[in-house]
């Protein structure tokens, strides 16, 4: 039957447009001011054409019945690459890991404290946000509260993975606080930094090379780590599992092929489609609530928590340590890779010209994505 | 007069030398930038004084320790 063509016009309400603009900003972002622009440019797309009227592009399949043919195209990538089989975040973790280099942690394991320790905001966050739902300011229950606690984990795709599996409706808002914050990590660090350490503390000199890791390490590393991390806590397994076969392929040096493909066709394919349903997760309807800002703000705090615990127990090592040990490592717990090992090498040569603390750094900053991928396993064993 | 040898603090590569020998240092000045682990970074002089020797050009590969230049103050 044929219907007079609809405009979008007459369905576009504030919130859409306000969406838009956002989306719009998130573009601006990405292009003028080189902010998170892998990130943020599909993600601003994906929020435009989500808050667009009458496209038809957010139909999932599971909606019209499994009928392919009248789901929209974004409705299918986000049903099938994150609601129903979450393989997008996963798949991207395969290049995370061809990307990574272990070395500065193989040479000092220790680090993996520090790694460890800037979790502390993951739960922090999540008993605010459990607050919040048990004195009824927020319907935040224990899923939500996780969904929104990983964002303290610093970690995009993580982040991404577990809201997809616990609170799908929170995924957009979830991953788009975690990649802001990623991106404002220069700005949100440091006065946290400055406030917990000694002018004298940050001006401790460290070694700026570590030791010489041998390839066998090298490869011993994924594996030792994939078995005994997914042994301890099984449903660590997706993140964990991809993240470090993606390592292996890259340190092996028997499948070159496979690893430039993992770090550059692959993990940027896998992106254009992640960021872009992440975007398009995002219409109005679900977006315009206030629980979106009590995201965004325990997002925050997570954060910010997730730094300060990293430099008290970075503090602590610099107690017991008998080498030199610079607390400021410890913010790069969080696992914001590379921003975060920026952050404290330019802070440490502000404090002390000579002070290269970048390899150091690096060695907590990967640390932390292994951490949070425990924390969201242990999460998803509990909750999921 | 007291001479300092500047040394590279890592592996990586020379981006930009700033200065040249003769020329005049204060402490803190750059030097010359450089790139390791993909982060541009500056060599800061560590005191004032006059650049003796350089080392280093642009796009030179530059491992942990290896000197940059000679400052004698």
């Amino acid at each position: 039957m044929l219907g007079f063509p609809q405009t979008g016009l007459a369905d576009l309400t504030l919130g859409h447009v306000l969406l838009i603009c956002v989306g719009l900003t998130f573009i601006y972002l990405a292009i003028v001011k080189d902010f998170e622009p892998y990130e943020l440019l599909p993600i601003g797309m994906g929020l435009i054409l989500a808050n667009l009227p009458g496209t038809g592009l957010l139909v999932q399949p599971q909606e019209v019945g499994g009928e392919f043919g009248t789901a929209g195209l974004l409705g299918i990538l986000i049903e099938f690459g994150l609601l129903r089989y979450t393989v997008l975040p996963l798949l991207i973790f395969v290049g995370l890991g061809a990307l990574t280099d272990f070395a500065p942690l193989i040479a000092r394991p220790r680090l993996f404290l520090l790694g460890a320790a800037a979790q502390v905001g993951i739960i922090i966050a999540f008993l605010g946000a459990l607050a919040l739902g048990h004195f009824g300011i927020a319907e935040f229950g224990l899923e939500e509260a996780a969904a929104i606690a990983i964002i303290g984990g610093a970690d995009g795709p993580t982040t991404i993975y577990v809201t997809a599996r616990l609170a799908p409706e929170m995924m957009g808002i979830t991953a788009v606080a975690a990649y802001s914050y990623m991106a404002m990590v220069a700005i949100i660090q440091p006065p946290i930094i400055r406030a917990l350490t000694s002018k004298r503390e940050r001006e401790i000199y460290m070694e700026p090379e570590l030791r010489e890791v041998s390839k066998t390490e090298e490869i011993l590393f994924p594996i030792v780590c994939l078995i005994l991390i997914i042994l301890l806590v099984p449903r660590s397994a997706p993140i964990v599992g991809m993240f470090m076969f993606g390592n292996l392929l890259r340190v092996s040096g028997a499948v070159e092929r496979l690893s430039d493909t993992a770090q550059n066709a692959f993990i940027n394919s896998i992106t254009i489609l992640l960021m872009l349903s992440i975007g398009a997760s995002m219409p109005a309807e679900l977006v315009m609530r206030p629980e979106t800002l009590m995201v965004l703000a325990l997002g925050l705090i997570a954060f910010a928590c997730g730094t300060a615990g990293g430099v008290l127990m970075g503090k602590l090592m610099m107690l017991v340590s008998k080498e030199p040990f610079n607390p400021m490592i410890g913010a790069c717990g969080v696992s914001a890779v590379p921003m975060s090992a920026r952050v404290v090498q330019r802070m440490g040569q502000e404090a002390n010209p000579n002070n290269f603390l970048l390899m150091n750094a690096m060695g907590p900053n990967v640390a932390g994505v292994v951490g949070s991928a425990v924390i969201a396993g242990i999460l998803l064993s509990v909750l999921g | 007069m007291a001479e300092q040898i500047v040394k590279a603090p890592m592996r990586g590569r020379v981006i930009r030398v700033h200065v040249e020998k003769g020329s005049q240092v204060k402490e803190r000045d750059r030097m010359c930038d450089i790139e390791a682990l993909k982060m541009e970074m500056p060599i800061m002089a560590p005191a004032s004084g006059t650049i003796k020797e350089v080392y280093i050009s642009a796009g030179q590969e530059i491992g942990g320790g290896d000197p940059l230049f000679v400052i004698e103050s």
